[in-house]
């Protein structure tokens, strides 16, 4: 029986339970002995220019052995200039971060333009040095007025960039004429905001380095060691083989630990600086405003079809705050353009979307990067549809989501999908929820007029994993003449338990127990070259390299086998189950691995694979049950139950592991979580006291129901799960409110539905529905 | 995250505390479970240069039965409050609202007489002991008084306590109404109460409608006068003041008062 | 100043700053980097570990505060045999951790809720582990491995 599909507990597990994780602040490597501590000195103001940074005092401090702002800085190359043939800054394919009048310096030089900006680093022999030395740094800002508005930033009267002369480095897409939405006999429009959110990883920021021999080595919590690599060579001129990267345990990333930003580059710049080794470790009120933010769209969506309940056209026109430096240039809006249409066979859609810089917190990948916002808005606009003509929303979706017979499909946002079920997604949570009953169970809290109502809330959704597949991932893997295996991987967990699934990878094809395999990643050193761990690519893309070079090496071993055995490889078999060579038939003539590669010689047997592939389709239903008290507003979600259809599952245990976590991160953006400015720029939300995580407390258990519609393009049949869940969620939950509701008359609330919000849309209504009633 | 330098001093007896924190005057802080402090110095919104711990003396740490009173140590838990079996009998509304203060690591540490010193407006206990007109016993260099929990609480952050004052004893008579109920009224549970209710027999108290706890006279002359829940309730927020903030505006706090009182009457009457 | 602390059954001696943390002096002093720092205003509950059999934010608490009293950390929690505590074998076999960031300070916080409650529901679990945030996993296994665990301590 092999071990592919069964729930295997992780090989992680036993040090995590017992000595913890080793994460960057836990690294006691030799390099790192006497390690001096960094810590920032950031902006506290949002937008202002810097007339004057005094050191003297902090230079005094005790402990300190640097004090270094921009006035340091003498000893990097200049940036490289763009490539021939570079699309131009504000073009959808415009390279990521946007250079030119946009570049984002490593120390802010004569301005900030966001509240957490680092200005300046001190270097302490200890960390509580730190923090008082910082203190005495003493910075003088003017202030400028502050963009925070999206609409003030279009507007352009305070320019975050004057060299650009605008706000707006992007602006794609035809503006609406309406025309597509002629023949409709429904259309509903409405302007909608996918909040700014925070992705608070448990573990924040973190980086050491050490300088020595002109070799840098760099310890950084990231998903990508070997692009970090490349980040750096480039920051320091630095020919790649001079650096080595790690990544040690990454205590959780979301996307927002995607190679490595400007702190980690100024954090290895003091080592090289200084000729001390260092280490950062940020603070969560740093975390909050330093790390990046994701999402943060406001929407305009409007969806036409006729009355019997077929979509016709949908638009969904974007504004994209990007914070005070355009990291991510259009890609996050062009993923959300890509996945516009959701599920549905719509036959007009229409995409448009502008990029805006304010002075907040640079936005960059948060779990979904762009594909969640896309999601949101359909769903919502289905729901709008819904209502407007008096259907049940599952009956809306069950019409127009893209039957079976139609895959590949191609989409009207540019996509082509490959494989799927939606209509049996969508039948199975309705069926397995009980869907009609609870809807009679709705019926009858409202006609007792009970305070407690009932909502139901529906997502449909189909999203895009490894879209950067024709980058590929790589494995190597070393059967050792001890019988032992090793796997280097490409991929960088972070929490998703590759080392349990490519072990069992290695003993599904070959046989070698996983307590006899060991999977390396994260070091440059051992792993040169490799992509690393996000949009959802691991495992079709690393998984599938780790099992080629399987089959690579089973095939050297057959060969090295049939010259053991004297025998010709056609009559060889390879017993998977007890991991051994012999004659077909012949059990006596059965070889181990160790004696096959002590065969093959010293080196044992050895294959490396670079695999690319393509994009594959996750998708999935969500239906969201919230009771929400009509008295104060609170919802609370009581039932979510799920498909999340991401193709062959390897590993149970760690698919549902991946969408238990992404249906929590998106029941909380429905709900709970908002990154905050007021009107100056100030973080208002700037600690997890007031950044509300949601906690067990707010959380039911899940109900996840199994379907696997196998991915065609690699031989795992795997799509990526690391997100799908949390982009079904977060509409399903913000559905289920509105639904809750609609008897009052409520079309929407936007997130976070907290009970402030919710009330203020049900005295809203309840004040308009008694103005009507007494007239 | 790290707090400020400063001396940490710790005291064999309440005298010895007081002796400490006096001598060292404005900087000079009491520290019992340190919950509402520490967070402070860690972000450096309170920068004492001495603290004084007194979280270790057991002649504070009690919940005694003193006939027509209950007898509270200011240095008792909210663990030890939310699991006294004598509070669950005789004064329930303390041992549960206790139990709803923070989360369990904070209830193994933070203190009644800690709480009621900090007097955070959003903090639970502050009310429970305006509901219960507790008499709040401190101690200083002068000698000990009685501050009765209506004069107790100043203003935002301020108590009638001198800075060298400490509170030793919490003092409750049993109450001789029955009916007892506590909401509140959050995001999230751990999250500060947006508003609360106390209530015990016809006495009301808010939690965040004001700088300070306050008692609900509005809805306690109605009650006296024979009003209904519902119709007492009406009156919640007469005479406050609530804040407005990201988790709601005055007016929703207002409205919040009202239906909180409401439910908690409405517990009341069924605890009865 | 001088602090002795019993850290996992060894005492620990050293001289500190007044101001030091008891989780930097885990940390940092008896060298125990399992329980993590997460937060800064006694959040996340990520740097949870017993004092005096009780659990605690050991990020607000004073090394000073825990002088002359005994601490357990994640690293004290199998018994001195190696056999891991029924909390530790069920988080791994329901899965009830990703990242692995949170969980030395969960796993403490699900011990003092199991002493405390031997045989919670599935709701007091949720509110019992309120003060302990993690990202990773939505808290669904979680909560099984502790309802898991209580089980298994019924059994037994």
């Amino acid at each position: 029986m092999s071990i592919l599909g069964t729930r295997v507990v992780r090989t992680e597990d036993p040090l995590l339970l017992t000595v913890g994780g080793t994460y960057v602040d836990d690294l006691r490597v030799p390099e790192l002995t006497g390690a001096a501590r960094v810590t920032f000195v950031r902006s506290p103001v949002a937008h202002a220019l810097i007339t004057g940074i005094d050191v003297t005092a902090a230079r005094e401090a005790p402990g300190v052995v640097a004090v270094l702002t921009v006035a340091d800085i003498d000893d990097l190359p200049p940036p490289p200039p763009a490539p021939e043939g570079e699309p131009p800054p504000g073009s959808e394919a415009a390279p990521l971060p946007m250079g030119g009048p946009w570049a984002e310096p490593l120390l802010a030089v004569d301005r900030v333009r966001f509240v957490g900006e680092p200005v300046a680093l001190v270097l302490t022999d200890d960390t509580y040095q730190g923090e008082d030395a910082a203190e005495l740094v003493s910075v003088d800002y003017e202030p400028l007025p502050a963009v925070i508005d999206l609409d003030d930033a279009v507007a352009g009267e305070t320019l975050l960039f004057p060299a650009a002369g605008t706000n707006v480095p992007v602006n794609v897409g035809a503006p609406a004429d309406g025309s597509g939405f002629d023949g409709c006999d429904v259309v509903v429009e409405r302007t909608i905001v996918n909040q700014r959110l925070a992705p608070v990883s448990m573990e924040g920021r973190a980086t050491a380095a050490s300088w020595a021999d002109g070799k840098l080595t760099v310890w950084v919590s990231t998903q990508n060691a070997q692009i970090s690599r490349f980040i750096f060579a480039g920051a320091f001129g630095l020919d790649p083989a001079a650096i080595r990267v790690v990544a040690p345990d990454v205590g959780g990333a979301f996307g927002a630990k995607i190679g490595a930003d400007r702190d980690a580059i100024l954090v290895a710049w003091a080592a090289k600086h200084t000729g001390r080794a260092v280490r950062w470790v940020e603070t969560r009120s740093e975390n909050l405003v330093g790390m990046t933010h994701g999402r943060a769209q406001r929407q305009h969506i409007t969806i036409g079809g006729s009355r019997d309940g077929r979509i016709i056209a949908y638009r969904n026109e974007v504004i994209q705050d990007t914070g005070a430096y355009p990291r991510m240039s259009g890609f996050l809006p062009f993923l959300t353009g890509l996945m516009a249409s959701g599920p549905y066979d719509i036959g007009h859609v229409e995409t448009a979307n502008r990029v805006v810089v304010t002075n907040t917190t640079p936005i960059s990948a948060y779990r979904g990067a762009g594909r969640p916002e896309a999601t949101a808005a359909v769903e919502r606009a289905v729901d709008l549809f819904a209502a407007e003509i008096g259907m049940d929303p599952a009956e809306v979706r069950r019409i127009n989501l893209v039957p079976p017979d139609k895959f590949p499909y191609s989409s009207g946002g540019g996509a082509v999908y490959d494989t799927g079920e939606y209509v049996k997604a969508l039948d199975q949570v309705v069926t397995a929820a009980g869907y009609q009953e609870l809807r009679a169970e709705q019926a009858r809290r409202r006609e007792r007029g009970d305070t407690l109502q009932l909502g139901l809330g529906l997502a449909s959704y189909v999203e895009i994993t490894a879209a950067d597949a024709a980058g590929g991932e790589t494995a190597r893997i070393v059967v050792h003449d001890d019988g032992t295996a090793t796997v280097y991987t490409g991929s960088s967990a972070h929490g998703q338990g590759h080392h349990t699934a490519w072990a069992m990878l290695v003993q599904g094809e070959l046989g070698i127990p996983m307590d006899k395999v060991t999977v390396l990643h994260g070091d440059t050193d051992l792993v040169p070259l490799g992509t690393g761990t996000y949009a959802s690519r691991s495992l079709q893309l690393g998984g599938t390299a780790v099992h080629l070079a399987a089959v690579d090496v089973r095939e050297q071993a057959r060969a090295v086998a049939a010259d053991l055995l004297e025998a010709s490889e056609p009559d060889l078999e390879l017993d998977t189950e007890h991991g051994v060579w012999q004659v077909r038939g012949d059990p006596a003539s059965s070889r181990s691995w160790a004696e096959v590669a002590a065969h093959a010689g010293p080196d044992g047997l050895t294959a490396d694979v670079n695999y690319t592939s393509q994009p594959t389709f996750p998708f999935g239903t969500h239906l969201a049950v919230v009771e929400v008290d009509t008295e104060t507003g609170k919802v609370a979600l009581i039932r979510h139950v799920t498909v999340d259809d991401a193709g062959t599952v390897l590993n149970p245990l760690l698919a549902e592991g991946q969408r238990h976590g992404g249906i929590a991160q998106g029941a909380a953006q429905a709900l709970l979580e908002e990154m905050v400015y007021d009107a100056d720029g100030n973080p208002v939300t700037g600690t997890l006291v007031d950044y509300a995580i949601v906690t067990a407390a707010e959380l039911p258990s899940f109900e996840l129901l199994l379907s696997e519609t196998p991915a065609t393009s690699n031989p795992l049949g795997a799509k990526g799960i690391g997100e799908a869940g949390t982009i079904g969620a977060t509409p399903a939950v913000q559905n289920a409110v509105v639904d809750a509701l609609s008897h009052l008359g409520i079309r929407h609330v936007d997130m976070p539905a907290t009970p402030a919000r919710v009330w203020a849309a049900i005295s809203e209504a309840t004040a308009s529905t008694a103005t009507r009633e007494g007239q | 995250m790290i707090p400020a330098p400063f001396t940490y001093k710790r005291a064999s007896s309440v005298d010895e505390a007081i002796d400490l924190v006096a001598r060292d005057g404005e900087d000079a802080k009491f520290l019992a479970g340190g919950h509402s402090l520490l967070p402070l110095m860690k972000l450096r919104l309170a920068v004492p240069e001495t603290l004084v711990d007194i979280g270790r003396l057991s002649e504070l740490s009690y919940i005694r039965d003193e006939g027509d009173q209950i007898a509270v140590g200011a240095a008792t838990t909210h663990g030890e409050l939310a699991a006294s079996s004598l509070l669950g009998r005789d004064l329930p509304l303390l041992a549960h609202a206790a139990s709803k203060v923070g989360d369990p690591q904070v209830r193994h540490c933070g203190t009644i007489g800690g709480s009621l010193a900090h007097a955070d407006p959003a903090a639970d206990l502050p009310a429970v002991a305006l509901a219960l007109d507790a008499t709040l016993v401190a101690r200083g260099p002068a000698g000990s008084r009685d501050i009765p929990a209506a004069d107790f609480f100043r203003g935002l952050f301020e108590t009638a306590l001198d800075p060298s004052e400490l509170l030793t004893e919490i003092r409750i008579s049993k109450p001789s109404a029955p009916g007892w109920a506590f909401q509140k009224f959050s995001k999230r549970a751990i999250d500060w109460a947006i508003v609360g209710v106390a209530v015990q027999g016809g006495q009301v108290a808010l939690v965040n409608m004001d700088q300070t706890p306050v008692r609900a006279v509005g809805v306690e002359s109605a009650l006296a006068a024979g009003a209904s829940p519902a119709e007492a309730a009406a009156h919640a927020a007469e005479g406050t003041s609530p804040s407005e903030d990201l988790n709601g505006t005055r007016s929703y706090r207002e409205h919040l008062a009202r239906v909180l009182v409401r439910r908690a009457l409405e517990d009341a009457q069924a605890h009865a | 100043m001088k602090v002795t602390v019993t850290v996992n059954g060894s005492q620990i001696d050293a001289e500190v700053p007044d101001r030091t943390l008891l989780v930097h002096f885990l940390r940092d002093v008896a060298g125990l980097t399992a329980t993590n720092i997460g937060c800064d205003t006694s959040s996340c509950g990520a740097c949870t570990v017993l004092l005096d059999g009780r659990s605690v934010k050991s990020c607000t608490l004073l090394a000073a505060q825990a002088d002359g009293r005994s601490v357990v950390t994640l690293e004290g929690l199998a018994n001195g045999t190696g056999e891991l505590h029924a909390v530790q074998r069920a988080f791994r076999a329901e899965h009830g951790l990703q990242c692995g960031f949170c969980t030395p300070g969960m796993v403490m916080a699900a011990v003092s809720l199991l002493q405390e409650n031997p045989d919670p529901s599935e709701a007091q679990v949720r509110t019992g582990l309120e003060g302990n945030l993690c990202r990773c996993t939505g808290y669904h296994n979680i909560v099984r491995a502790v309802l898991a665990a209580a089980g298994e301590r019924e059994a037994r």
